[in-house]
């Protein structure tokens, strides 16, 4: 594949995504990147959100990558952001809790408790999830 | 500790773009035997003390974490480097920018695997900043030869950015054309 046919990729997924449901835009993933990220497999957690955003055909979903978030002994370490859910850390964030992530908290609003380390108040998640 | 040779280039990436660099250049050269990376910026640089204090884990600048004293990626190349019998080198002049060259024995067992280097560059060239970046990629282990450049900024405007799932799927697709990585292949080597 050249630059020229990555430009003709675009433009027919830009057709396809017009057809399409966009209202994915105010959701943000943001991965930890840092050293103790990269160690931890950051980048095979940041391949896998792109993954699984793909498969589950949500496009215009912002996902960036930030530095170290402090939370060194759980990286990878990633911050959701979106309407209607609280902004939450998750810790421990492998490509399966990844794809767990998209699929419980950012499409169908619930928090993945096991994978919790910051952010919701601790009244927030349910009993047996870690803060 | 890092697992993979394509995590060592990774964090000498970012190291890169912290240093406020405006152009980071970054090879990757690899061989049956050998994987050579070159990593160089036009960012801040070192003060000769600093560059000294550089490879020590318990040195920072005191920029990201202040109340730290801890600065790991040098300090992980190094020791993977000494204990795989492989070759380090750095350069740094204050105000001009870093250079550092590393070379991994591909055949030494204490050698960490390449890791993936379509995934490397994914996370190198979306890495947040206004900053240029120019990837070399040579690949030959006399069976398999390939050779291509990646310059973020002809990237992004490919793909319309590197901020959406959309566009990151694109750039995604494009690297793994660019490693002769199909999707299959992806799958059946994760496994």
């Amino acid at each position: 594949m050249n630059l020229e046919e990555l430009r003709k990729l675009r433009e027919e997924q830009k057709q396809s995504l017009s057809r399409r449901n966009t209202d994915n835009k105010d959701i943000q993933i943001i991965v930890g990147m840092g050293t103790c990220g990269i160690a931890a497999g950051a980048k095979d957690t940041l391949e896998a959100f792109i993954q699984e955003l793909e498969e589950q055909e949500l496009s215009t979903v912002r996902v960036t990558q930030t530095g170290c978030m402090g939370l060194c002994y759980v990286e990878p370490t990633v911050e959701i952001v979106m309407p209607d859910m609280p902004d939450v850390i998750y810790g421990k964030v492998d490509p399966d809790v990844a794809r767990k992530i998209i699929r419980k908290h950012i499409m169908n609003k619930t928090m993945v408790n096991d994978h919790v380390f910051d952010r919701p108040a601790a009244d927030i998640v349910e009993e047996g999830g870690n803060q | 500790m890092h697992r993979s040779i394509c995590d060592f280039a990774l964090d000498l990436v970012q190291n890169s773009i912290e240093a406020q660099a405006a152009l980071v250049m970054f090879d990757f050269f690899e061989t049956e035997e050998e994987l050579t990376v070159f990593v160089a910026d036009n960012g801040t640089g070192m003060t000769p003390d600093q560059l000294q204090k550089a490879r020590d884990p318990f040195f920072t600048d005191g920029i990201k974490h202040s109340e730290r004293n801890v600065g790991l990626g040098l300090a992980f190349l190094t020791q993977a480097i000494e204990q795989s019998g492989g070759e380090f080198e750095i350069d740094s002049r204050e105000g001009q920018g870093t250079s550092v060259k590393f070379q991994f024995d591909k055949t030494n067992i204490d050698t960490p695997p390449v890791g993936s280097a379509a995934n490397t560059f994914l996370a190198a060239l979306t890495y947040p900043g206004e900053h240029e970046m120019v990837i070399n990629r040579k690949f030959n282990n006399g069976a398999d030869i390939y050779s291509y450049s990646l310059t973020r900024s002809e990237l992004s405007e490919a793909v319309g950015g590197f901020e959406t799932s959309g566009s990151l799927r694109l750039l995604r697709t494009y690297l793994r054309s660019q490693e002769g990585v199909s999707e299959e292949q992806a799958v059946s080597r994760k496994k």
